[in-house]
Formats: structure tokens, C-alpha cells, sequence
């Protein structure tokens, strides 16, 4: 009973071993394609398996590629179902979505590599002027560093804004929850990344200072956003 | 694939989600190849898998605006392959799926003992390749051939990613074993 156990762990591959087909494959993490590696480099009988692994790798590729392509009765049977459906109307969520998923895709990771510094480094100047206007203790109504208006906030019924904000979205903000945002307010996106923020419009409505305080702090109570401020 | 066309492919998404007939084409004109493909080698079957590429891509016209994003849109389509084509052969009842190894493909290769003989070890590669069971077969397709990583081969097929390593490692154990009945000796196991 023993001996068998032994011999099923014995055969049992190693954890290393199972990954050698995504080693080969390119498909890897960095952490895991390194450890790989590093036994790749200590081990020759590994080293072997994964000689083999590569030649059943390229022939998969060849078989693969033998295969041919369909013919072109595919895509005109696919069209002429596609034009008997039912015509759709555009959803305005989705064209957030398309546009927003569209502004990143054109952004170069050096882009938003800079994007992401130059929001670090406009958080620590906004930190600045906080610590500047605390400093001067001015006994005048509350301001807000947060908003690039002059006069305090609150307490001006009346005067009507444009409803628009800079907006910052935290570091783990994926697209969908964005998008989901942007819905729930039904904002959109009037402009890209200028110091790690998004200019967003808010409605087609001028807002009062009021609405436009409560929209920040609303705004600024949401999970995915790290910051928000009205526009200047 | 790149980060760019993974990019890419979402807004084709987005857009198709809103009717638009160009995005769709786009979409078809980069993956139904691959789509193409696995489902084949799936079906064994050039007509159905036709066919099945056609429901595939009709099927991202109609739930477009449903795709969320987590995952890649090429994994995407090839679970809705996938799935697509287990239907198909549940519907075809006269094929039987592990006693019709490669005989729906037309296949003009020699045995893999004649390509032996002929010292030909790739091609007896290939020959026994289309001998692995159908889960074997799609498991070494969607990762040598599609470069699909272990999470996104267990959202394909639906099981553990443990499942899928240990699977993929028993799929090449049993090549080396059709290998070596056909006379080709690899150093492995």
C-alpha cells in the first residue's frame, strides 16, 4: 500500500514541470517565468522535457495552420442573419463605454506611465495649497483647495456653474466600473488625462454652487475615486 | 495577443453592442480564422464548422452589450466556440466522437510508423497529435496554438486551473506514448 502511494507521489509531476507548456507559449507570468527559468537552468532532466515541449509546441502551431481558413460562406451567412435582426437603437452607456475604452486604447503605457506621475505630483501641489490656506488661518467663509472657483461654496443660491469636475479614479479602477459611474450620473468624458484627471460633464444642466458642492462630495464618497473638483 | 488589440477588440465590442456593422466585420476579419480552427478540431467537420463560426459571431452580435470585459474577447469567443460546437456534436448523434479520430478531416499524411520509417518525426508528431482524445486535443491546441494562459483556459473549458495544468501534462504524456508505440523514442518520459 505504501510502495504504491510512493510511486503515484513518484509520478505525480511537479508544479514546475506543469508549467513548462506556458514557458514555451510565451504565456507566463514575469514571477512564475522566472522560477521557471531558474530550474530550467539547475535541472538537465527538466531542461530535456522542455526541449520536447518546444518541438510539440511548433508542430501543434504547424497542424494548426494546415488546418486552411473557411470560405467566404461563412461571412455572408453570418451578415444575412445579422440583417434579419432586429434593428437596435444605441444605448448611451455604451457609447461612454466605446469612447472611454477607445481614449485608453489610443494612450501609450508611457502615456499613462506619465499620466499617473504628473497626478502624483499635482496631489502633492494641491497638498501644498491646503497646508498654505490652513497656514494663513483667514477667518473668511470655508474654501475648498478642491474647487478651482474663488468664492466659498456654499450659501450663493443662484449663481449657476457649468457642471463639469476633474475627476481623479483610483489606481485599481477597472473600465466597467467606470463606466458604471459615469452612468450612474450620467456624465461623460469631455476630456482626457491632464495631470492624471478626467474632465467630466455632469448632465446638460448648469448647476448652482450648491448642486455642484453636493455632486463633489457624492463624487468624492465613491469607492473608485481617489479625487474630485469642480473644473475650471 | 497584445495589450493594444485585447484594447481594441473591447471597443469593436462596444461598438458591435450598438448595431454597428463595420466593427462587426473588423471583429470576424481578425479572429475567425482561430475560431475556425478550434472549432474544427473540435467537430472534425469543415461544413458544421463553418457553420458554427457563423452562430459564434452571431452570437457576439446579439450579446455584445453584455461582454464585461474580464476577460479577453478572443477568450470570449472560443468558450462560445467551444460550447457551440459540444452542441453541434450532441445534435450529430451518428458521430462518435472518440471512434472518429481525424477521419472527418481529410487527412493525407502517412501513419505516423510509415513517417517514422521515413524519419519524419514531425510528421508522426502531427499524426499522433490528431490521435489525443478531444479534451486532450483542445487542451494542447489552446495552449500552444492559441496562447491562451492557464486562467483563461479553465474560463474556456470550465474546470480548476489545477485541472488544467494536470490535464495538459497527461495529454502530452499520452503523445509520448503514441509516439513511442510508433517506433519514435524523445528522451521524455
Amino acid at each position: 500500500m505504501m510502495a504504491t502511494r510512493k510511486k503515484i507521489l513518484e509520478q505525480e509531476p511537479s508544479e514546475i514541470e506543469m508549467l513548462l507548456p506556458w514557458h514555451a507559449a510565451g504565456t507566463l507570468n514575469a514571477r512564475d517565468s522566472r522560477k521557471v527559468d531558474e530550474a530550467l537552468a539547475r535541472d538537465a532532466e527538466l531542461a530535456r522535457q522542455y526541449a520536447v515541449i518546444r518541438e510539440e509546441y511548433a508542430e501543434t502551431i504547424h497542424l494548426n495552420e494546415s488546418l486552411g481558413a473557411p470560405s467566404a460562406r461563412a461571412i455572408q451567412k453570418l451578415f444575412a442573419a445579422i440583417d434579419a435582426e432586429p434593428v437596435r437603437r444605441p444605448h448611451a452607456s455604451l457609447n461612454v463605454a466605446a469612447r472611454f475604452n477607445g481614449f485608453f486604447a489610443k494612450l501609450s503605457p508611457r502615456t499613462l506611465a506619465w499620466s499617473a506621475s504628473l497626478g502624483a505630483l499635482a496631489l502633492l501641489l494641491q497638498a501644498g495649497v491646503i497646508g498654505v490656506v490652513l497656514m494663513n488661518n483667514r477667518p473668511a467663509s470655508f474654501e475648498t483647495a478642491s474647487l478651482s472657483t474663488n468664492g466659498p461654496i456654499t450659501r450663493e443660491l443662484g449663481a449657476a456653474t457649468l457642471s463639469r469636475a476633474l475627476v481623479r479614479f483610483s489606481p485599481d479602477a477597472r473600465v466597467a466600473d467606470i463606466t458604471a459611474l459615469l452612468d450612474k450620473y450620467q456624465a461623460s468624458i469631455v476630456d482626457g488625462v491632464k495631470g492624471g484627471m478626467f474632465q467630466l460633464q455632469f448632465g446638460n444642466k448648469a448647476m448652482t454652487k450648491d448642486e455642484v458642492a453636493s455632486l463633489l462630495s457624492r463624487l468624492q464618497g465613491e469607492k473608485i475615486v481617489s479625487l474630485a473638483v469642480a473644473a475650471p | 495577443m497584445s495589450a493594444t488589440q485585447a484594447a481594441s477588440d473591447d471597443v469593436l465590442i462596444a461598438r458591435i453592442a450598438q448595431g454597428d456593422r463595420l466593427a462587426m466585420q473588423v471583429l470576424y476579419g481578425r479572429h475567425h480564422v482561430r475560431v475556425f480552427r478550434f472549432g474544427l478540431r473540435l467537430v472534425r467537420d469543415e461544413q458544421i464548422a463553418e457553420d458554427l463560426i457563423s452562430e459564434v459571431f452571431l452570437d457576439v452580435w446579439r450579446q455584445a452589450g453584455k461582454f464585461e470585459g474580464r476577460s479577453a474577447v478572443s477568450t470570449w469567443l472560443l468558450a462560445i466556440t467551444r460550447f457551440k460546437a459540444l452542441s453541434a456534436l450532441r445534435r450529430r448523434k451518428d458521430v462518435e466522437l472518440e471512434d472518429e479520430a481525424a477521419n472527418a478531416i481529410e487527412d493525407t499524411s502517412d501513419d505516423p510508423e510509415v513517417a517514422v520509417q521515413k524519419k519524419d518525426t514531425s510528421a508522426a508528431l502531427r499524426k499522433c497529435l490528431t490521435a489525443l482524445s478531444p479534451e486532450h486535443q483542445e487542451i494542447v491546441d489552446l495552449v500552444y496554438y492559441h496562447e491562451k494562459s492557464v486562467e483563461e483556459v479553465a474560463e474556456i473549458v470550465g474546470i480548476p486551473e489545477n485541472t488544467v495544468k494536470t490535464r495538459l501534462f497527461y495529454a502530452r504524456k499520452k503523445l509520448a506514448e503514441l509516439l513511442k508505440a510508433a517506433g519514435v523514442e524523445r528522451g521524455w518520459p
